[in-house]
């Protein structure tokens, strides 16, 4: 198991790396930025793995795999529908110019 | 192993963390997001490895069919829908949250218990705020803000109680943690929608950027629940970009976020004027109808007496000028400067617009486009609709960069913008938008309105622009047929 302390500071670092990244993506891009960043949110998927899985393999009771299988299929949804939308938008502004 | 998966989950953040920064500009932004996307998938596998979980088959049955329905979504939505779908994926995410923390409510630790059930806080939060946005977008709930007896307070109350709750949990075991659970679930559920029910049309781009950050928050939490750090270092990118977006847009509406949260909504500030300016603006656009009707009749007199005059002198006049159109000043423009709005999107004028602007580039007139911070719904809805109809990015200018510009332009046409270029924002103090900053559409000489009407915009504010002396043109209407017409029309 690691460290409570580390998962906070993990949290505050990435926040604050993110956020200053994030200032350099201009307004133009706002949208697909939104988007992308929606995707990302179902990283929540890699949770709902380990906690599916770890339900599965110590036999717990059908609403844990079924609690756990219905947050993998939410965020795969997340995911993919995510990705797939930021990239159509973002290859309609990266058409070529004529 | 955790020092191998911790080095590994930090290497898949960067390479997220560069995915996002590659999409900072436009000739990188799909391989940023290919990368970002790629980062998920390693993030997924190390997981499957990690967890010790490869064997369990229900996890690829589940992601088979969540990437099946994700993916035929993504393929099959119109541009015109993104917002809703946005706040739809948004919400899913926190759904997938919260049903994280659930499963792991029953951890060893008070601080596993803490963050599980905040995990289910924050998740269904967006999960209920998304869905109602996602319904407001897609006009299946109203778009008024919808208030309820004694909103704020039930509002306040179902926070605290959810807060309640899940710090009650960490002291919880057995039947106790179990009620902490359900009322951690039901009442951040009711704060879920009772705060999104009440948010405005034109409060949609800050509620859905604020839920954007809740959903990654949520993920962070949920992550430190079953302690994996690749999570929590995605959560908290996802949460600060959010955070930066919610802050943009409050800047651009000059609003506080706590406003618009606990009830400051705007919304008209009493219904009496509101009928006054309707009555106003009918007696504008009646008069505004006789005066055309009399321009006509001028110029048909004026055409009759440069015949008299001709037969009485048996020589030409010179050219009496013609009375002026939005059609003949964009004939003349040199310099236009095209400011869109939520109504374009309404309208799915966007197209439209991309041809008046083909049209005036041929004729040699250099166009540009006013992009107000919070025009339409969502951040940066005007770019993605200007770019499906094909307008190259370049010619999208941000507030700040094209501000000074339209005082020296030739001619503005605005499509179905209102609050966004409001000049009452700069003085009238006390009504909803007063300091929001805007577009100085009122310093161009001639302003053309393809609106659909008057109406004041969404904050309510009657906008000087329609009634000032001259150089203003409406041409009301549905602002696809208006625009085919002004293309038409322009010799």
């Amino acid at each position: 198991m690691i460290h409570p302390l580390i998962l906070v500071a993990v949290f505050l670092l990435s926040t604050v790396v993110g956020y200053f990244i994030i200032r350099t993506v201009p307004s133009l891009l706002h949208t697909p930025l939104m988007s992308g960043m929606n995707a990302l949110s179902g990283v929540t998927i890699v949770g709902a793995i380990v906690a599916t899985g770890v339900a599965f393999l110590a036999g717990e009771g059908v609403f844990s795999q079924i609690a756990g299988g219905l947050a993998i299929v939410l965020a795969a949804v997340n995911v993919f529908g995510g990705f797939g939308v930021t990239h159509r938008m973002l290859r309609m502004f990266d058409k070529k110019k004529k | 192993m955790p020092a191998l998966q911790i080095l590994i989950s930090a290497l898949l953040a960067v390479l997220v963390l560069a995915g996002i920064s590659m999409m900072s500009k436009v000739r990188t932004a799909v391989a940023g997001n290919l990368l970002s996307a790629l980062a998920m998938l390693c993030g997924i596998v190390a997981t499957l490895l990690f967890a010790g979980v490869v064997s369990v088959w229900t996890i690829y049955v589940s992601i088979l069919i969540g990437a099946l329905a994700g993916s035929l979504l993504a393929a099959r939505v119109k541009m015109i829908q993104m917002p809703q779908t946005v706040a739809l994926f948004n919400g899913l995410g926190g759904g997938a949250s919260a049903l994280v923390g659930l499963l792991s409510t029953h951890g060893e630790g008070a601080f596993v218990r803490f963050t599980a059930l905040l995990a289910v806080a924050v998740g269904m939060v967006t999960l209920v705020g998304s869905l109602i946005a996602a319904g407001k977008l897609h006009r299946v709930l109203p778009q008024k803000p919808v208030v309820w007896k004694r909103h704020a307070l039930c509002t306040l109350l179902f926070l605290v109680l959810t807060l309640g709750f899940v710090v009650a949990g960490i002291f919880a075991a057995g039947t106790g943690l179990t009620v902490c659970v359900v009322g951690t679930f039901l009442f951040a559920s009711l704060f879920g929608l009772w705060f999104s029910l009440r948010v405005g049309g034109a409060d949609m781009p800050i509620t859905i950027s604020l839920l954007n950050s809740l959903s990654g928050v949520a993920g962070a939490i949920a992550g430190m629940a079953i302690g994996d750090v690749f999570l929590v270092a995605v959560g908290g990118i996802v949460g600060a970009s959010g955070l930066l977006l919610t802050q943009i847009m409050c800047r651009a509406m000059n609003r506080k976020l706590r406003s618009i949260l606990t009830g400051g909504t705007m919304k008209p500030s009493t219904p009496t004027p509101v009928i006054e300016n309707e009555e106003l603006v009918q007696r504008i656009m009646d008069l505004e109808k006789r005066i055309k009707a009399l321009e006509a009749m001028v110029a048909d007199l004026e055409a009759r007496v440069k015949v008299l005059d001709g037969q009485l002198n048996a020589a030409p006049a010179a050219p009496a000028g013609e009375a002026p159109t939005a059609a003949a000043v964009l004939s003349r423009a040199k310099d236009v400067i095209i400011v869109p709005g939520y109504g374009m999107a309404l309208a799915q004028a966007q197209h439209q617009v991309r041809q008046l602007a083909d049209k005036l580039e041929s004729r040699g007139a250099r166009v540009r486009y006013a992009i107000h911070p919070v025009a339409g719904r969502m951040p940066g809805h005007m770019n993605v609709l200007l770019a499906e109809a094909d307008v190259d990015y370049e010619k999208l200018y941000e507030m700040d960069a094209i501000n000074d510009d339209f005082k020296n332009t030739d001619a503005v046409v605005v499509i179905g913008a209102n609050d966004v270029l409001n000049p009452a924002a700069r003085n009238a103090e006390g009504t909803p938008i007063y300091g929001m900053p805007v577009l100085n559409v009122d310093e161009a000489p001639e302003v053309i309105v393809c609106n659909y009407d008057l109406k004041p915009g969404y904050a309510g504010v009657e906008n000087p622009i329609y009634t000032r002396d001259k150089g203003v043109y409406l041409e009301l209407g549905d602002a696809k047929e208006t625009l085919l017409r002004l293309i038409s029309e322009i010799a």
